[in-house]
């Protein structure tokens, strides 16, 4: 488990979703909403190509918090803000700073971002430990 | 055009999902999730577990098929073609395990206008087979252009 007191920082986590895995995500989720799979369906509608899940995102960042915290029973709540547009073939990395911990409960702060592009801001995660 | 904001309230039918122990494996890879609670029988019932843990965010499996009637109720007029994931947060109970029964039922939290912007908020709230909430979703949906 990661030191989990106020302003210490989570281990980053780091990702690169593959060509392939918006389809995968897909199959594994339900969403076959076109943007995420066919190239061409993306671009028409004004995106600049297929665009990662805003889930998957977030499961990322669940999966900082619950790594940090030793488990997912630790993950109580979690609340981000989509924003801009994740795409495929390029690394998501996850970073998070304790804002409080106190009495087993801790609030981190947290983020998504695709080089400088947020792709997940205002995400706030609630672990109890 | 103003939001209909008629349908603030409504609750749709309950819908039951029933956890798969290879459906926790598939999503648990496209995540990239490497805690062996989740793909290994034997590593999760060592760490006390009936059986497959699914991870938070499986929530999503769960409760789409209940969030999905309103996104495209009359009632309620979505723009899909114009909405965008705004944003979301759950709240978790209890672990979900394979084998789980979990009933979901959605309800319309919000529907509102900013800024030529339409809000439709959809609050799920999922109950295991022993009456236990494992989670609680609130889907924040954005049109633009209303």
């Amino acid at each position: 488990m990661a030191e989990l007191t106020a302003g210490s920082e989570i281990p980053q986590l780091k990702v690169t979703p593959d060509r392939y895995l918006t389809a995968r995500y897909a199959g594994a989720s339900g969403d076959f909403n076109p943007i995420h799979i066919d190239e061409e369906f993306a671009r028409a509608v004004g995106l600049p190509g297929r665009i990662l899940h805003g889930l998957w995102t977030m499961a990322q960042v669940a999966r900082a918090q619950t790594e940090a915290a030793g488990g997912p029973e630790h993950l109580k709540r979690l609340s981000v803000q989509f924003r801009g547009m994740g795409l495929p073939e390029q690394e998501v990395v996850v970073s998070g700073k304790v804002r409080e911990a106190a009495d087993g409960r801790v609030i981190v702060d947290t983020v998504a971002e695709q080089s400088d592009n947020q792709i997940i801001r205002n995400a706030e995660a609630e672990l109890e430990l | 055009m103003p939001v209909n904001t008629q349908a603030i309230g409504k609750t749709y039918d309950p819908v039951l999902y029933a956890v798969g122990r290879e459906k926790i494996r598939e999503y648990a890879r496209a995540v990239g999730e490497t805690n062996p609670v989740h793909l290994d029988l034997d590593a999760a019932r060592a760490a006390g577990h009936a059986d497959l843990v699914a991870p938070p965010m499986f929530a999503v499996v769960y409760s789409a098929p209940s969030v999905g009637p309103p996104i495209f109720d009359p009632e309620i007029g979505l723009n899909f073609a114009m909405m965008v994931h705004g944003g979301q947060q759950f709240e978790w109970g209890p672990l979900v395990i394979a084998g789980d029964e979990i009933t979901t039922t959605t309800s319309v939290k919000d529907i509102s206008e900013r800024d030529g912007r339409g809000y439709y908020v959809f609050e799920s709230i999922s109950n295991n087979q022993r009456g236990e909430r494992v989670c609680r979703g609130t889907w924040t949906n954005i049109v633009r252009g209303v």
